[in-house]
């Protein structure tokens, strides 16, 4: 009781004590998982986070795909259309886009689905922050794909061609699993990005990781400490990121001459 | 010949601009601005305008000053991760990894609400001379930016100093170059050629991460629109014109790097 006189009464001193409570037992209390603690809320929004980079890397995935053969094998206007979006996409800071496409998104479902007769609806936040991210990350993968499919030796595509391959069985035997030694360094950069850029999401009030820090920070005061934690998460994620990406770019090379041998 | 030229090589700029679907493209798009700007409420701009040239001009602030001092700091720690003793490359090195690897937005906000609600504790700091500073946001933004900033480019650094063929190198220690001469004269400039188109995405990203200092309070052009938004209840007006304004910006920084890059011999190593 005492103690908690002291904390209202100096507010420098109610800093420094929820900081840095001088026990390892005080922080490993604000961090525990258990209701006391914020350990779990942080752990919440870190699946969150995930669950949005995941989802937004997919659709950035697809939207690349398609993006990728329509810049290359696309008519003209197709051509032009796309090379406006990945331009726009890349020249516009993402925090911008994903306000202006967050409401504009949001607005445009509810539109169609009044002008149909049904009642708006509120969309969830995950689903508006995979879309807003997936739309920024399929520009970006859209210039990583393309320069992917460059890459691989146009005699191999000629023979795919010249055994008669159907376009769709082309892409599924031979592009895809040809392109991905080149493709999966500038994939596995923007699969980073992504997890880092949920972190804009905050902004517009979605609860993933940077927001849950922010709120538990904001209520014990203990900001040095729940940021801290937030970015060993972050890093966390990055570094076990790394570790697969490695595995997954030595499996994709498989057969390849190493990039150390070849120089 | 030179009048004949410059001619030819406008005629064949203007016809990447002349195809038909290109033309009507490029009507389409016209339209819809002619629309945006007849159909959408921008009654707003005279009060906001000073405001906003203010925004753009603390924005572009902020990014000449982080990539400035964030490019100073990235070639010690690119120097230190290619040639430097363990103790020097492992401390780079460590700071690379988590200036990368976490996000920009939280590195922001725990220096301005981490390091912020630490330094009032300390009496000493409260009176220095660098308190009526550290009571501010911008120094904070700037730092934050400025790490990020360091942070990546020390990174294309360390492979720029790398990639500077050993020979070149040799020559100048035969030459009898002091090593404070051939980092100067030889190593730092052609790393640096090497580093240049990299550096262009890099500063276009920087721009890009502007607009995040608005969360710590910072009046830049970003918050201008939300404050915008706020007082007039519109959504799209003050969003258009700001990507509007970030595409204008990037556009000219591109142009900038390629007019730099140009002068730089091609032919390097």
């Amino acid at each position: 009781m005492k103690r908690l006189t002291t904390l209202y009464s100096n507010p420098g001193a109610k800093l420094i004590d929820a900081f840095l409570p001088a026990s390892a037992a005080g922080i490993i209390e604000l961090l525990s998982p258990v209701a006391p603690g914020w350990g779990g809320t942080l752990l919440v929004g870190l699946l969150h986070s995930l669950e949005i980079a995941i989802g937004a890397t997919c659709l950035g995935l697809m939207i690349g795909t398609a993006g990728a053969f329509g810049k290359l094998y696309g008519g003209p206007v197709t051509r032009d259309l796309l090379a406006v979006y990945t331009t726009v996409v890349r020249a516009v800071p993402e925090l911008v886009l994903i306000l202006l496409l967050y409401y504009a998104g949001t607005d445009l479902i509810n539109q169609v689905l009044a002008a149909m007769g049904y009642s708006r609806v509120d969309i969830s936040g995950l689903a508006a922050g995979i879309f807003v991210l997936g739309f920024v990350q399929g520009a970006y993968s859209t210039e990583v794909i393309r320069g992917a499919i460059l890459a691989i030796p146009q005699g191999q595509i000629e023979a795919a061609r010249a055994y008669g391959m159907s376009p769709g069985l082309m892409l599924r035997r031979i592009t895809l699993p040809a392109m991905l030694p080149f493709a999966i360094p500038g994939l596995a950069n923007l699969w980073l990005i992504a997890t880092k850029d949920t972190a804009l999401l905050a902004v517009v009030g979605f609860f993933e990781l940077t927001l849950a820090t922010r709120q538990a920070a904001g209520v014990t005061k203990a900001y040095l400490l729940f940021y801290v934690a937030a970015g060993v998460l972050y890093l966390a994620v990055t570094l076990f990121s790394n570790l697969i990406i490695g595995r997954v770019e030595s499996w994709s090379r498989r057969g390849m001459p190493s990039v150390k041998e070849a120089r | 010949m030179s009048a004949e030229a410059t001619a030819i090589n406008m005629a064949a700029r203007a016809s990447i601009w002349l195809k038909p679907h290109r033309i009507v493209l490029i009507l389409i798009a016209l339209a819809l601005v002619l629309c945006a700007a007849l159909f959408m409420r921008w009654d707003w701009l005279p009060q906001y305008w000073e405001m906003g040239l203010m925004g753009i001009w603390r924005a572009l602030w902020i990014l000449a000053v982080t990539c400035a001092l964030g490019f100073a700091l990235a070639v010690p720690l690119g120097l230190a991760q290619a040639g430097g003793p363990i103790w020097f490359s492992a401390p780079a090195k460590v700071f690379c990894t988590i200036i990368r690897g976490t996000p920009l937005l939280l590195q922001l906000w725990l220096l301005y609400y981490g390091l912020g609600s630490i330094f009032p504790q300390y009496p000493w700091i409260r009176e220095s001379w660098l308190w009526p500073y550290l009571r501010q946001a911008w120094p904070y933004a700037v730092v934050a930016l400025t790490f990020s900033f360091a942070g990546y480019e020390g990174e294309v650094m360390r492979g720029a100093f790398a990639g500077v063929p050993r020979g070149q190198l040799e020559a100048a220690r035969a030459f009898g170059m002091s090593r404070w001469k051939i980092f100067r004269r030889i190593w730092l400039p052609q790393a640096f050629y090497r580093a240049l188109p990299t550096l262009t995405g890099e500063t276009v990203l920087q721009l890009k991460s502007t607009p995040l200092v608005a969360t710590i309070s910072v009046i830049d052009i970003f918050a201008v629109s939300s404050k915008v938004r706020q007082d007039t209840y519109l959504t799209y007006e003050p969003l258009l014109l700001l990507a509007l304004i970030y595409m204008t910006i990037t556009g000219i920084l591109v142009f900038a790097f390629s007019r730099i890059e140009a002068r730089i011999p091609v032919k390097i190593g």
